[in-house]
């Protein structure tokens, strides 16, 4: 916990919305190493708004890297160098004095950039939206402990389970594929008993939206798994491709 | 006047809930999509309402302001939720856990209410696993459990140190389901601004599209406000950033009570200040205090590191004050004793930190096995502040992390308006003047899943509310009153920022209205937040326009109500002449200095009338206890 300030050029992504072009826009800034590149940027919108300028825009809420709601790319990486690590856990110690930062929105075709560094990510949504989830409404359920889980299937549905959201995986792939977001939560529900009954529906009804939905293929380049912050495995993806190619096979028919 | 009527049903208290489920008046299921109800706020207690109302059939709108439901501040909960399984076998019940939580509360919670949350919790659990929510696990595949403080029994399911994550998605899957079934129409990056009140009931809300900056009416026949906690009323706190308290205190404005509003947990065990530019506090696990001792050096600005304090210039404060609970005092407790020695100027390097120290645990145990324990949270505390807890003590200061007040509502959830709903955190109901840990999460999801299904259908069921449109006159009324409060924001254009403003107002809180209050303190915040409130209003500057995504003039909407909550928190605190729970007078304490109740004149909940700014009048509630005995909590 030292307080020596380092000095650091930011070229930062501004644009006014969604039809307007963008820009980089440079600033320059001394910063605590010990706050995190948020609190750093909250630091530089609070001097742009005393003068009067506008602030950049960017989002975030948790800030312990839980939540999905930050993330920008930092130097080419979604949510900044640093492994395992969210944008907003990300610390200014990780910068050298003298440093170039280039700060720009998560890109991706199924993502719109909104203003500056805030883009839409809502077709994640859409995809659970068409079946990411056990059809159980609430009431019917029976006693907890009626399914006995080993623990190596539970621990195989946590670590898929703990993906936040954030679209990282998106916008580090080159082909802005959605196949670890969407292979983490059909993994979840494939190993456990209570996802039984609808696993194959369910495979094919989040891939399908997934492709109406404007996300690529995937070419197995893992650099969605080397960027995710919670370091979800690549594993989820062929457990869905072998699920749906298991689904197309047997031809299950659709009934969400 | 506000005629408060909690409404507890008749009968022994294990058979209430049962008898008024029973009493209470249906809508039959082909009715039921006549109906229409408004959700605002999706985190845990929004979305299991939204989901659960859906799929009984009601036609459902769900608020956020968030760009997706799978956010909301309800993620961030690590520790865990609690439930009276008894699977450990222990000797849990439902009024153990009842009684577990009206003492956590220290006697300032409704019997009833508290008493149905116990009894509906077993049913959480049951709904979650049932949506492949991945809870720990034993060996043998059952549920695994732990312990937490405030109890005896191992009752606390958890999900690793991401419970409310886990449920949060669970719950996020479920209302996913109906929205994609077309139940449920969901509204993303909206702020309501203001409740819509016709012939006394609640029939729609104002909300600003926070994309284009639209103002839209939105109508229904019940309104559900699940909108969470106002703790960063106190700027730096353990909440996320857009936590806050504006439906609420909107809401308030417009009539309904709110109750408890000085009911504030301070959490000890949060990382300290790391400077200027702070801006939230970051939880550290409770379970630390297990193996980790709590020290300051007994000398004043001691500026020596720690491994150059030799053991006996140590003081171990709390094991010395509380040698039978020691690291494992309560939340209160444990706060209010850093904040003591810190005061006297004998925190690290004296400033507001002190020592969370495992090397005697890491030389017991060996440092593999402190590893397996607390691993993910000894890699967070050095991500976050560059020290290796393996070497270093952790050093660990309180923050503001809960609160009990909320809006005042009857044993139905319903607020004393018609038609008003309150769920979660932002109600007052259950944990009186102190929450025990792992049981918000239950609460939440209680009030969503569990309790609001039926007693909607009640209200539906015996009133009859219309439907409105919203041409009605109300709805042009609510939206000027919105339309005004931003033109005025945007002109004024001033010289400080909303969050430098934010802050001062933080510290205010912090000093004065924090973990000790005392009357003349409380004085002083109010006269000082007064002055604050009219320098805002004179003075700030919100940058850009009112028809764009415009988040400095989002923040300063929130910052103007925080203005007037935050005031109303110390005039609560300062009617309140006892030390309850979190709730610490300092005129008001034992000789060993524990908090000293007064049954006789304050075992009411106070629920405080808007009359105008500045300005409210006190309805009490009486909180009468008949399955308890009322009595003084000891640690010592
Ligand atoms: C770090 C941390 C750890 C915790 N750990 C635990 C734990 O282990 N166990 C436990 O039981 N509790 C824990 N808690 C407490 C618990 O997490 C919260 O009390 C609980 O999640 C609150 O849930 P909620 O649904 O009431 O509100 P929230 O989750 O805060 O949701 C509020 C919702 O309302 C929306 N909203 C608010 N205002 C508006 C508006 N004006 N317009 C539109 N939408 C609005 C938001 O977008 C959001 O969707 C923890 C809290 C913190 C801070
Ligand atoms: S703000 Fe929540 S993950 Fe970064």
């Amino acid at each position: 916990m030292e307080n020596h300030n380092i000095n650091l050029t930011l070229n930062i992504w501004r644009q006014e919305n969604p039809s307007t072009e963008g820009r980089f826009e440079e600033f320059k800034v001394s910063t605590s190493p010990d706050a995190s590149i948020l609190e750093m940027l909250d630091e530089l919108n609070n001097t742009l708004e005393a003068k009067g300028e506008r602030p950049i825009a960017f989002e975030s809420d948790c800030r312990e890297g839980i939540c999905g709601t930050c993330g920008v790319v930092v130097n080419g990486h979604p949510h900044g160098p640093l492994p395992k690590t969210a944008t907003c856990q990300l610390h200014m110690r990780t910068f050298k004095d003298g440093e170039n930062l280039y700060i720009e929105p998560f890109r991706a075709k199924a993502y719109n950039i909104i203003k500056d560094l805030i883009v839409d990510r809502s077709p994640l949504d859409k995809i659970i939206q068409s079946g990411g989830f056990i059809s159980v409404n609430t009431g019917s359920a029976p006693d907890a402990n009626i399914h006995p889980i080993s623990k190596e299937t539970a621990t195989i549905a946590i670590e898929a389970a703990e993906c936040i959201g954030c679209g990282a995986c998106v916008a580090a792939c080159k082909n802005a594929s959605a196949m670890l977001f969407v292979g983490a939560k059909v993994s979840q529900f494939a190993v456990l008993p209570q996802g039984q009954p609808e696993r194959y529906d369910r495979v094919q009804a989040m891939v399908n939206t997934m492709d109406e939905m404007g996300f690529g293929s995937c070419t197995n380049t893992y650099a969605c798994e080397a960027e995710c912050p919670k370091g979800v495995s690549v594993t989820n993806i062929a457990r869905m491709n072998r699920d749906f190619l298991k689904a197309k096979i047997t031809s299950h028919a659709l009934h969400f | 006047m506000i005629k408060l009527d909690a409404k507890i049903p008749e009968g022994h208290i294990s058979e209430k809930w049962t008898n008024h489920k029973f009493n209470m008046k249906l809508v039959n299921p082909s009715n039921k999509r006549k109906y229409d109800v408004i959700v605002v706020g999706t985190g845990l207690a929004g979305a299991s309402a939204a989901a659960t109302l859906a799929e009984l059939g009601y036609k459902v709108k769900a608020f956020t302001f968030h760009d997706s439901p799978r956010r909301a501040h309800s993620i961030a909960a690590q520790g865990g939720i609690n439930a009276s399984k008894n699977y450990q076998n222990d000797g849990d019940s439902d009024f153990r856990l009842y009684y577990d939580t009206i003492k956590g509360g220290d006697f300032r919670s409704r019997e009833a209410n508290t008493y149905r949350l116990a009894e509906v919790s077993a049913n959480i659990i049951d709904q979650a696993v049932a949506q492949g929510v991945p809870f720990a696990r034993e060996y043998g595949g059952t549920l695994a459990n732990r312990s937490f403080g405030g109890a005896q029994v191992s009752r606390t399911f958890y999900a690793r140190g991401e419970t409310g994550q886990q449920l949060l998605l669970g719950a996020y899957s479920a209302l996913s389901r109906q929205i994609g079934l077309k139940n449920v129409e969901m509204y993303t990056r909206r702020e309501m601004l203001d409740v819509v009140i016709v012939d006394g009931q609640a029939k729609g809300i104002i909300v600003r599209n926070l994309l284009t900056g639209e103002i839209e009416r939105y109508s229904a026949q019940a309104v559900i406000l699940a909108t969470g906690g106002y703790a960063r009323v106190f700027y730096l706190s353990t909440n996320a950033m857009n936590s806050n308290a504006t439906a609420v205190w909107r809401a308030h404005k417009k009539g309904a009570a709110f109750a408890n509003p000085c009911f504030t947990q301070i959490h000890p065990t949060c990382l300290p200040i790391h400077g200027e530019l702070q801006s939230k506090r970051v939880l550290m696990s409770e379970s630390l205090r297990n193996d980790g001792r709590i020290w300051v050096s007994k000398n004043k600005a001691d500026k020596r590191s720690a491994a150059d304090i030799p053991e006996e210039e140590r003081d171990y404060y709390l094991e010395r004050k509380y040698p039978s609970f020691g690291n494992l005092a309560p939340r209160d407790i444990s706060s209010r004793s850093a904040k003591e020695v810190c005061d006297e100027g004998r925190g690290v390097n004296g400033k507001d930190a002190v020592y969370l120290d495992f090397s005697e645990a890491i030389n017991r145990l060996g440092e593999n096995v402190i590893r397996e324990r607390y691993g993910n949270l000894f890699d967070m505390y050095q991500n976050i502040t560059g020290e290796n807890p393996y070497k270093v003590p952790m050093q660990i200061y309180p923050a503001p992390h809960y609160v009990m007040g909320g809006l005042w509502v009857d044993y139905n959830l319903m607020s004393n308006i018609p038609g008003l709903f309150v769920l979660g955190e932002a109600n007052f109901s259950d944990h009186g003047a102190n929450r025990l840990g792992a049981s918000a999460l239950m609460q939440g999801l209680a009030d969503g899943y569990f309790v609001i299904p039926y007693t909607i259908g009640n209200y539906f069921g015996g009133q009859k509310p219309e439907k409105v449109s919203t041409d009605n006159t109300a709805f042009a009324e609510a939206e000027k009153t919105v339309r005004d409060s931003i033109q005025k924001l945007i002109s004024i254009n001033g010289k400080q920022t909303v969050d430098s403003i934010h802050k001062r107002l933080g510290q205010i809180m912090w000093d004065k209205v924090g973990m000790a209050r005392n009357e003349k303190g409380l004085k002083e915040a109010i006269s000082e937040i007064t002055s604050l409130r009219e320098e805002f209003w004179k003075d700030v500057k919100v940058v850009g326009q009112d028809k764009e995504l415009n988040q400095t003039l989002e923040r300063a909407g929130r910052v103007a109500d925080f203005l007037e909550l935050g005031e109303l928190m110390a005039v609560d605190a300062l009617n309140r002449n006892e030390s309850c729970g979190a709730h610490f007078r300092e005129e008001y304490q034992t000789k060993e200095g524990e908090a000293l109740r007064n049954d006789e004149e304050y075992a009411y909940v106070s629920a405080w009338e808007f009359k105008k700014v500045g300005e409210w009048e006190l309805n009490k509630e009486p909180l009468v206890f008949e399955y308890v005995k009322l009595a003084t909590r000891s640690y010592k």
